[in-house]
């Protein structure tokens, strides 16, 4: 007897509430019940960092975490980064811009972990966001790219800041 | 890749989350941070019947500098030794040693109590822990009891906690002048769990600026994280320098008998070992002498 439960949260903004076992991962409820597919599953034990979101404004594993613990948490996911219209901002410019991805299927996560450190540091050094990026496996690119195009987000924001 | 069915539990404090261990036992198990946890409960190598989910209770958070103490709640999490500027001052070990626990995704969630609770042996903390000489907080059915951190690790994966125990906080000396830390590690990959790491906290005397006190210990060199007193006592009364610090390697390599792993045999852990145990005395004697001055 384990039942379902109601998870109430809020997702990229709006106030969700979804009905899910309690071994659900949030990943899977994100994608199934709240049919956000930009998260991605890859590894499902933590190492490849593809379904990472952002949690209460820390960059997690969705995986990693049951829905049921998302109870009046704070969720965002890749599909909050674009405008209304679907314009890609400005970090997801730059990896457009760089070649940052080629399959795709790790970006959300890496996108996400970047968001979190450029809100806390908008000007991290290289080293810091390979730093953020270590935990994230990217098969196409080798890094090289995606840092790049992290760089670049980092140098135009010190530029504004002056 | 999914986990098998379990009844959630979310207790609000940590009366209510011990009368629930307490009710089903075995069939229970605490989830912290669960970032190892859920990684074996996907794979199925774990199906608890029953999740106690313990991040909701307000008991086990925070830190806290008093008295000469440092105690540090069992949900504390990675991210906080890195951040919390009070135990940058009162442990300088704890941030040393955070970068090397996981990725900062896994360090966003994972604990302090909850790595020590699951006691992997190449884990960082219960190394730091002996390091710092921390003594474990377990609240159980019959009330509190405090274990010092030498006697909490049993073995692999195995700890002095019960079923129905929490695992509250720790709490151990906080930094004294002429105190030096250092931490270091080797894995195949940055995040990766550490094939050799070592520890420690060396004290110098006021006067001669000789090692007064060294605690120094090692993780993934055994089944559970080892002192290295071999080597503590070769250092007491002297300087760091090559010929004393030759003989740490040496009293190293001569006390450790660690099981090959699947990346490293057994004689390059203890080089590594030996090696890493020079270099952080070394450290922690110029940070002990830096903080001085």
């Amino acid at each position: 007897m384990t039942g379902t439960q109601t998870v109430a949260f809020v997702v990229n903004g709006e106030p969700r509430s979804i009905t899910v076992e309690p071994r659900t991962l949030l990943a899977d409820a994100l994608r199934t019940d709240l049919r956000l597919t930009g998260t991605h599953l890859g590894c499902e034990h933590g190492v490849c960092g593809a379904c990472t979101v952002i949690i209460d404004g820390r960059p997690v594993r969705s995986c990693l975490t049951f829905a049921v613990q998302a109870e009046g948490r704070e969720v965002e996911t890749v599909e909050a980064l674009a405008g209304p219209d679907g314009e890609l901002n400005s970090l997801q410019h730059r990896f457009q811009q760089h070649h940052g991805l080629q399959c795709g299927y790790c970006t959300p996560g890496i996108l996400m972990s970047l968001t979190s450190l450029f809100r806390d540091n908008p000007v991290p050094t290289e080293g810091e966001i390979r730093d953020q990026i270590q935990g994230h496996i990217c098969r196409c690119t080798g890094y090289q790219q995606m840092v790049d195009a992290a760089v670049e987000e980092a140098t135009t924001n010190a530029g504004e800041a002056r | 890749m999914k986990p098998s069915a379990f009844t959630y539990h979310r207790p609000a404090n940590l009366s209510e989350a011990l009368e629930t261990l307490g009710r089903y036992q075995d069939d229970a198990k605490v989830l912290a941070g669960g970032q190892s946890l859920v990684p074996v409960m996907n794979f199925r190598l774990a199906a608890p019947e029953h999740l106690v989910d313990i991040n909701r209770v307000p008991e086990l958070s925070g830190h806290e500098v008093a008295g000469g103490t440092v105690r540090m709640g069992a949900l504390t999490r990675h991210h906080e030794l890195l951040s919390s500027p009070g135990l940058r001052a009162a442990a300088p070990l704890l941030p040393l040693v955070g970068p090397f626990i996981g990725h900062p995704q896994i360090r966003s969630v994972g604990t302090l109590g909850g790595s020590l609770a699951h006691a992997d042996a190449s884990a960082e903390l219960p190394g730091a822990m002996l390091a710092l000489d921390a003594t474990i907080v377990i609240r159980g059915p019959s009330g509190e009891r405090r274990v010092p951190a030498g006697a909490f690790f049993r073995s692999y994966f195995t700890t002095a906690l019960e079923p129905d125990d929490i695992l509250t906080a720790v709490e151990f000396p906080v930094r004294r002048d002429r105190q030096g830390a250092a931490f270091r590690e080797v894995a195949a990959r940055h995040g990766d769990f550490a094939v050799a790491g070592v520890a420690a906290v060396v004290t110098l005397d006021a006067d001669t600026d000789l090692i007064a006190d060294a605690r120094i210990a090692a993780i993934s060199v055994a089944d559970v994280p080892v002192r290295l007193s071999a080597a503590e006592d070769v250092l007491r009364g002297r300087a760091p320098d090559p010929d004393v610090l030759g003989e740490v390697r040496t009293a190293v390599q001569d006390v450790l008998d660690p099981p090959p792993a699947l990346k490293a045999s057994a004689a390059y852990k203890k080089r590594t070992t030996a090696a890493l145990a020079a270099h952080v005395v070394e450290r922690a004697c110029a940070e002990a002498k830096r903080e001085a001055a």
